[in-house]
């Protein structure tokens, strides 16, 4: 986990220099220091993350309904993984998803990226304009999608997006109703983009401010045009460690899109349309289902999935490598 | 339904654009805030008792303005126990049921019940504490809350679902009298279609979420059959799927209004002729609309006849509670014994049918006018909930009518898959 590799570090480092002859050994030595640095969030993540993991996968072996605690005789074995691999729905909620990575994932990563070059490039109130983008990512999913839902996209006359329609003479549209044509597309991904551009934006603007600028004057002397032929040559290289990482945050955070479908779709997220994962397995295990076997071998099935599609990314695109080698 | 059902809670925000309507889009994003504020306020605003025994009481949000004053004072008058009233906010299902699988639930709450509830152990027979008024309960509540011969669950509510239009506008547009069947419904909900008031408002699913089980009930089959299989495998059903196909493309349609189905705001705002509600909203339309209201119950289909459904609210008592005969004892004082707070509950805030057939006589509210006409639908045309029915089997009957109204694929095979799910789900539970 990230969180545990950076705290990791400045502990190491600290509990080296204790050696030193001159300093006062601490209580305990390097060891104490490491774990009273270490120690917080690993017990964190134990309690938080890998004991639920943990009971989950053994929930997921049994046939537990209204219950965390099944007794022996409802042991199922693999029954639950064979249930939800065989369940249409289950299939269709990772088509769902796949369609709404498809879409924005990519929109994500370039809108971000040339957000972050052209406030890279404003000579004047540099520091407003990376706030201006950034603060939407300080807003709840919740709150904006009532504000999305109740004001923009409203599909009564005076939602903002159907008045600027009728304007033109274009009939209002149920934006968040049916499949035809998805309009409920365009409210979820431009939602979702508003909120999550402009955290991936500082992330392009801190990776953007390591570029030696030394690197542009040598190609500029050795002819090459700013714009394009620069971007392309320097720029992206040295970009590639963090459009990995991009790329990967985007994509996992897709896979838990629940927020936004839930708040905006008719009946909390739970239409056949556009139904994705998690919403499903909320409906299956949470709510008032309570099928918590079926519901955990889903989400294992899910975690097993996001694993190896970041596993298989960061191979592919050399997750970890220093930036522009 | 369970989808028709979990909406009440929602009314929280109902209550607050009563407040004032021109606000409605600011109170929208304030309406989470002020659900976390409620979750304080959960004391019943006396002093602790030395002695005596300490429950906790759970209700979901009711949205009308003084119900959680109410339910604090019925615990505060109660003497032999000292009750905290919790009022639970957002999911109340989710809410309740992790609560309880905890220590910490609630001794007493408000649920429906299911099969899953009792075979985990969850709930306490309640059969002894209503012996004596057994009679005067109506025999669909008792139905309802009874599992294999026991009864787990109360009703405090009875809260029937039908359609109310404007009166009004059927005249201007030359119609004498309500729709009675389906296929009349979807002509004069076209009929009454102009540039800005739509027919029909039906709920952000367009009503792909409740006629399906209005079908069911309309033909006369039901959701379980005796042989414990899907009580619903009848061509008819995919040829009634075909009129709310219809309707999904007549264009009359209310969709994508800010507020669902269960706030009456399409209507009081003159966006829609007709609308799905409650009876919970028969207050605020008088108020707003005056005389300019009628109902009619949910059109027939396929020949069949017209339903009403009728949900509500049941309360139960916590078997891993730490005072189970207490908490018996407290049930039986407010929600058997109490007719007092009964009625005061069903009237003095939205519209609720009481539960008991004695207390339907004193209900002065609904001796009259529309809601008078929801009493007598009810009565006539209403179903109820089967505690059998779960929620994965409610999503596959929705799935089937949005997958036939919505996006056009074959009803006959979306028949047999919903029927199908429906089996599986059975075989799991009685299998």
């Amino acid at each position: 986990m990230a969180v545990t590799d950076t705290t990791a570090e400045p502990a190491a480092a600290a509990a080296g220099t204790s050696r030193r002859p001159r300093r006062r050994r601490t209580f305990g030595g390097r060891n104490l220091a490491f774990w009273y640095f270490v120690g917080p969030f690993l017990l964190g993540l134990i309690i938080f993350t890998y004991i639920p993991v943990g009971w989950s996968a053994y929930l997921s072996l049994f046939d537990a309904r209204n219950t965390v605690t099944p007794a022996s005789e409802d042991f199922v074995g693999v029954d639950n993984y064979v249930t939800m691999l065989t369940n249409a729905d289950f299939r269709r909620s990772l088509i769902t998803f796949s369609v709404f990575a498809a879409i924005i994932v990519p929109i994500t990563f370039v809108s971000s990226l040339g957000l972050a070059l052209a406030v890279n490039k404003v000579r004047i109130m540099r520091a407003f304009f990376r706030s201006v983008f950034f603060l939407p990512f300080a807003c709840s999913y919740v709150v904006a999608s009532l504000v999305w839902k109740m004001s923009i996209f409203a599909g009564v006359r005076y939602g903002m997006a159907n008045t600027v329609l009728g304007w033109f003479g274009i009939e209002n549209i149920p934006w968040l109703f049916g499949n035809d044509p998805p309009w409920f597309w365009l409210v979820i991904a431009s939602l979702r983009l508003w909120i999550q551009c402009g955290f991936y934006m500082i992330l392009f603007i801190a990776a953007l401010q390591q570029i030696p600028e030394h690197l542009y004057e040598a190609a500029y002397v050795d002819g090459a045009k700013p714009g394009w032929q620069t971007f392309w040559h320097i720029t992206l290289p040295h970009l590639r460690a963090s459009s990995v990482a991009v790329l990967m945050l985007v994509l996992i955070a897709a896979y838990q899109a629940f927020d936004e479908f839930w708040n905006l779709l008719p009946n909390s997220g739970n239409v056949p349309y556009a139904r994705t994962p998690l919403i499903y397995l909320f409906h299956t295990s949470l709510g008032t289902s309570q099928d918590l076997g079926r519901g955990s071998a889903g989400a294992l099935i899910l975690a097993l999935l996001i694993a190896i599609v970041t596993l298989f990314q960061g191979k592919l695109l050399g997750f970890g490598k220093p930036e522009g080698r | 339904m369970v989808a028709s059902r979990n909406n009440h809670p929602s009314k929280k925000a109902f209550a607050e654009f009563m407040m004032n309507r021109r606000r409605m889009l600011a109170l929208g994003g304030m309406t989470a805030g002020a659900g976390a504020l409620a979750a304080c306020g959960g004391n019943t605003g006396r002093e602790e008792q030395g002695d005596g025994v300490a429950l906790k009481q759970w209700y979901h949000e009711y949205g009308e303005a003084g119900t959680q004053e109410a339910a604090k004072g019925y615990a505060a008058d109660y003497a032999d126990a000292n009750v905290t009233v919790e009022w639970i906010p957002g999911d109340y299902d989710a809410a309740l049921a992790s609560g309880l699988l905890t220590d910490d639930g609630p001794d007493v709450f408000e649920s429906h019940l299911n099969r899953g509830m009792v075979e985990a152990g969850q709930l306490v027979p309640l059969d002894d504490i209503i012996a004596d008024v057994i009679a005067d309960i109506p025999e669909g509540d008792l139905v309802r809350n009874t599992i294999d011969g026991t009864v787990y669950g109360i009703n405090m509510i009875d809260d029937p679902q039908y359609i109310v239009y404007r009166p009004s506008l059927f005249e201007a547009a030359g119609i004498t009298a309500p729709p009675t069947t389906f296929e009349e419904l979807i002509a004069i909900a076209t009929e009454l279609t102009t540039g800005d008031v739509k027919g029909i408002d039906f709920g952000a699913a367009g009503g792909t979420d409740r006629l399906g089980q209005h079908m069911i009930n309309s033909l006369g089959l039901s959701f379980i059959g005796a042989d414990m299989q899907a009580g619903f495998n009848d061509p008819r059903m995919a040829e009634g799927a075909q009129l709310v196909k219809q309707l999904n493309d007549s264009g009359s349609l209310l969709l994508g209004a800010p507020t669902d189905w269960w706030d009456p705001s399409s209507m009081i705002q003159g966006l829609t002729a007709m609308s799905w509600t409650g009876l919970w909203t028969m207050p605020a339309l008088i108020e707003n609309l005056g005389d300019d209201i009628g109902i009619f119950p949910c059109p027939g289909f396929v020949g069949g006849t017209p339903t009403v459904y009728n949900g509500g609210w049941a309360t139960f008592v916590n078997a891993n509670g730490k005072n189970v005969d207490a908490a018996k004892a407290f049930t039986k004082w407010l929600w058997v014994d109490n007719t007092e707070a009964i009625l005061d509950w069903c009237l003095s805030y939205g519209f609720h049918i009481p539960s008991r057939l004695s207390l339907r006589e004193q209900a002065d509210q609904l001796a009259s006018g529309p809601a008078a006409e929801a009493v007598a639908i009810s009565e006539e045309y209403g179903w109820a909930d089967s505690p059998d029915w779960t929620p994965a089997m409610n999503t596959a009957v929705n799935d089937m009518f949005s997958n036939i109204a919505i996006e056009g694929n074959d009803p006959e095979a979306e028949l047999a898959k919903a029927v199908e799910t429906v089996n599986t789900e059975l075989d799991g539970i009685f299998g």
